[in-house]
């Protein structure tokens, strides 16, 4: 096939696990030089694409192509021009970081001096210089992420794959992966970030697909996402015995849209533009319409929301088997809601 | 701005050597063995723990049960050593196969087969690299016979043909171990499922007691299993009897299952990782 101007192109991939299908058709395309943003629920097949985008393992039907290379065919060569950065930070606990880097350095078949060069280069970059001779189990979560990444850059690939790459991070050591993957981008490599936190996506990629059980239910850069899913929402839960009616009159003024309404948890979610604004006089409304309530937050848009809007479920999750247990926690939400409490 | 990808060196520099298969199979094969081999030194725990198991045998069937063992003609506890020495190494081969499991587990192992290497480096850098722990425990083993009384007659050559045989022995067995914990899904499992095997395949032997000794049905079996013929060439080696007919044996049991856990151990690894 002839070379074109796009680093990563899928088509109709389709993975089966037994019964789970993991792929189903999926297609993802990525320019030479951008960020895809792979966005999708645990469970949705962000590692299975990664899998066979990498030549992992092999698709059972479709076609794709990594830096013009034949994912099935051309395997050889093209692990000579990626590299991999997986859900889980994938070196030696008992070595330590340089000794980590410079082995890969030698297994993507450097000569010796220029993988240490180039380890100690890497090591400078991410900030972990300091601690390159001490045995990886010594280091933090963001520094074994730091260092994965390093292991991935080895070779300045063209094309770089990173799944999950702040999964299970704290929100400082996720500030510093998005400050370092920032970085990457501006170097012109092509990177396809997988993730399940819409900001994640929304801070780093050019392109974000949106991907449950196996197929693309969305895409666009993130504004257009977001223009689809919609805005930001008041959740309110009345005070016990409050009247919701009176609660959903005081309201109205400043619903965007349908209200949602679970009576039993006496709890109203209704949609707003400006919510930030107009959240003084909401307030003043309700208090003089003698509403009282337990909790008022305002909410942007979240994964789930995103899920709710464009399949019409919210994204369940499921547990994959065969990862090996971290005791992550498997799916936070995008950020923190802002949350007001009345 | 500080580059993450470009820096001094250029990338020009960061193209791979090129060079035949089987060179890189062999260079990657090291590198993977030197990687492990920082590690048994960065935890020398796990060694010592190897090598007090094999230590509490040899003071049980030295002074415990011994006595009431009949080997005629030869010293208890210079029968005894040979067969410590290759169960020893036997047992080794579970570690070859928790060490696998391990890399399988932490994600080691897609990371090595996203780069340009070897497939095969993987497998022959760790029995490589377990094939040196294991001569690291048969010479503490060795030091430990000789301070219980093991007073071997046999001349050098017979020791090198016997270190000789053990180190191909114990080689022959990690394939199996890597084997095992590459059919099996988890590192305990890898680990049980390493151990079970070993124990008739090790009791049911000339280790400990005279063959002869055994019931009819038993003897057949435990005459010509394969770590009988090792034991009982290891054991005439270095006592300095004339043992070529187990020699021979020895060594070509050895390069049988070589012959066949290698090309299986390899094709296992390629059905497992490929899911
Ligand atoms: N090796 C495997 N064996 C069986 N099922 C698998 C395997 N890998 C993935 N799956 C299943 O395929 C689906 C997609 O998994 P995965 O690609 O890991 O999702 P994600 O990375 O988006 O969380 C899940 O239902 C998962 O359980
Ligand atoms: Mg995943």
């Amino acid at each position: 096939m002839a070379r074109n101007d796009f680093a990563i192109r899928a088509q109709g991939l389709e993975k089966r696990y037994g019964e789970t299908r993991a792929l189903r058709g999926l297609d993802l395309a990525a320019e030479e030089g951008t960020v895809l943003g792979v966005l999708g629920p645990n469970g949705a097949g962000k590692t299975t694409a990664v899998r066979i985008l990498t030549t992992l393992i092999k698709p059972d039907a479709g076609h794709a192509e990594v830096a013009g290379l034949d994912v099935v065919r051309q395997g050889d060569e093209l692990r000579a021009r990626i590299g991999l950065a997986g859900q889980y930070a994938a070196v030696d606990e008992y070595l330590t970081g340089r000794e980590n880097l410079v082995m890969f350095g030698k297994l993507y078949h450097l000569p010796g001096s220029v993988a240490r060069r180039r380890a100690d280069e890497l090591l400078e970059r991410f900030d972990l210089t300091e601690a390159a001779s001490r045995p990886v189990k010594t280091y933090s979560g963001g520094m074994r992420r730091r260092l994965d990444l390093s292991a991935s850059l080895v070779i300045a690939p063209p094309v770089l794959f990173l799944d999950e790459p702040t999964t299970g991070l704290d929100p400082r050591g996720r500030l510093e992966m998005w400050d370092v993957i920032g970085g990457l981008v501006a170097d012109g490599t092509t990177v396809l970030l997988t993730t399940q936190y819409l900001e994640e996506a929304d801070q780093l990629a050019n392109n974000i697909v949106v991907i449950d059980h196996g197929h693309v239910i969305a895409q666009g850069t993130s504004d257009e996402l977001k223009t689809q899913v919609g805005g930001e929402r008041l959740e309110i839960t009345l005070a016990r015995g409050g009247n919701l009616n009176t609660a959903l009159a005081a309201l109205r003024p400043y619903s965007a849209g349908e209200p949602q309404i679970e009576a039993e948890h006496r709890h109203i979610v209704v949609p707003v533009v400006n919510g930030a604004q107009q959240l003084p006089a909401v307030v003043r409304d309700l208090d003089s319409a003698g509403i009282r309530l337990d909790d008022l937050a305002l909410r942007r848009p979240t994964l789930d929301d995103v899920f709710l809007t464009l399949t019409g479920h919210a994204a369940e999750e499921k547990p994959t088997p065969d990862e090996p247990s971290t005791g992550r926690n498997s799916r936070q939400p995008a950020r923190e809601n802002e949350k007001v409490t009345a | 701005m500080n580059s993450a990808v470009n820096m001094k060196t250029s990338i020009a520099d960061l193209r791979p050597t090129q060079h035949g298969r089987l060179y890189w199979t062999i260079t990657d094969a090291l590198t993977l063995a030197k990687r492990q081999l920082i590690q048994f030194q960065r935890i020398p725990e796990e060694l010592v723990f190897a090598t007090i198991q094999p230590i509490m045998f040899v003071l049980l069937f030295r002074y415990v049960f011994g006595g009431a063992i009949n080997t005629h003609g030869v010293t208890y506890v210079n029968y005894l050593m040979a067969g410590i020495f290759v169960q020893t190494v036997a047992f080794g081969s579970v570690s070859t196969g928790i060490g696998l499991a391990n890399d399988l587990q932490k994600g080691l192992i897609d990371r090595f087969r996203s780069l340009p290497m070897s497939k095969s480096a993987v497998l022959i850098g760790r029995t490589l690299a377990d094939l040196v722990r294991n001569t690291f425990v048969v010479i503490v083993m060795l030091i430990v016979g000789l301070l219980v009384g093991f007073r071997p007659e046999g001349g050098p050559l017979g020791w090198l043909l016997a270190l000789g045989i053990l180190l191909l022995f114990t080689f022959a067995f990690s394939w199996i171990g890597a084997t095992i914990a590459l059919s099996v899904r988890s590192v305990e499992a890898a680990q049980s499922a390493g151990f079970i095997w070993l124990f008739p395949l090790t009791f049911a032997s000339s280790a400990f007691v005279l063959v002869s000794t055994m019931p009819i049905w038993l003897q057949g079996f435990a005459e010509h299993q394969p770590v009988s013929v090792i034991i009982n060439a290891v054991r005439g080696l270095t006592l300095g009897q004339n043992v070529a007919s187990d020699v021979w044996q020895a060594i070509v049991w050895c390069l049988a299952i070589l012959a066949v856990f290698v090309p299986l151990a390899v094709w296992t690894y390629i059905r497992r990782t490929a899911r």
